[in-house]
């Protein structure tokens, strides 16, 4: 008797995959799926559980499903993809140092005179001043 | 307004792609990001300084009213929560015996 195709590890590694790339193109967006990106850990659980199936029944009932070779191999690439999702969102997105010397409420914000994107010098001091609106500084990591 | 480790002509492209229509600082050997404590010690590329994120608001008399220190660079102030501080800060300090 022939044996049948078993599309399950494949298809759980696709899931995993699109579980990846998604947070990266959509969930970003939302502060709902930003800050805690469930909605991918959930996508990674449906990858897993589909190609957990897959390669349970490739040796389980290895008379109808084929897969044992291809089977844990798309395994192992959805466990890595998964593993990579976590580290960095869990490991690598926090080393960040602490800011102990960063100005305090209350404090003076220190001055600067730096150039704007078209190289016209922006002084703080002409910036503030009795009258004129707040400013928001937000300082970025840069490299887009 | 925006302060990044880049130079002007990479802040210029990132804007012109993004839209994004405030000042935005270049700060290129991290001199006010180090005054600012806020320098993350060659994480750019090459080594190099950058900032670590922070957002922080300056009231018209020119001090630090709130600073938002993220420990995960991918969870940063979003625009509504630093105008719902603002909003609280210059409605509170109407009251406030401030100097000056």
């Amino acid at each position: 008797m022939a044996t049948r195709r078993n599309f399950l590890p494949l298809a759980g590694f696709l899931v995993c995959l699109v579980g990846f790339v998604s947070y990266f193109f959509l969930f970003t967006l939302f502060p709902v799926t930003r800050d805690v990106p469930w909605a991918n850990w959930l996508l990674f659980a449906a990858g897993l559980a589909l190609a957990g199936a897959g390669i349970s029944r490739a040796f389980r009932r290895p008379e109808i499903y084929r897969g044992r070779v291809l089977g844990p191999i798309l395994g192992g690439l959805s466990v890595a993809v998964v593993g990579f999702f976590l580290f960095m969102t869990l490991v690598a997105s926090r080393q960040l140092p602490g800011a102990p010397d960063a100005p305090k409420v209350g404090e003076k914000a220190p001055d600067f005179t730096l150039p704007d994107s078209q190289g016209r010098p922006v002084a703080l001091h002409e910036l503030v001043g009795p009258g004129k609106p707040w400013v928001v500084l937000i300082f970025y990591r840069g490299y887009w | 307004m925006g302060i990044s480790a880049d130079p002007p002509e990479v802040t210029r492209e990132h804007l012109s792609k993004t839209g994004w229509t405030y000042p935005f600082l270049s700060d290129a050997d991290a001199a006010v990001i180090r005054r600012y404590g806020l320098l993350h010690k060659g994480a750019g590329v090459d080594g190099k300084d950058i900032a670590r994120p922070a957002e922080i608001l300056i009231d018209p008399s020119g001090t630090v009213r709130w600073i938002n220190l993220t420990g995960d660079f991918r969870v940063r102030a979003r625009p509504e929560e630093v105008l719902k501080a603002f909003d609280k800060l210059s409605r509170g300090g109407m009251t406030s015996p401030e100097p000056g």
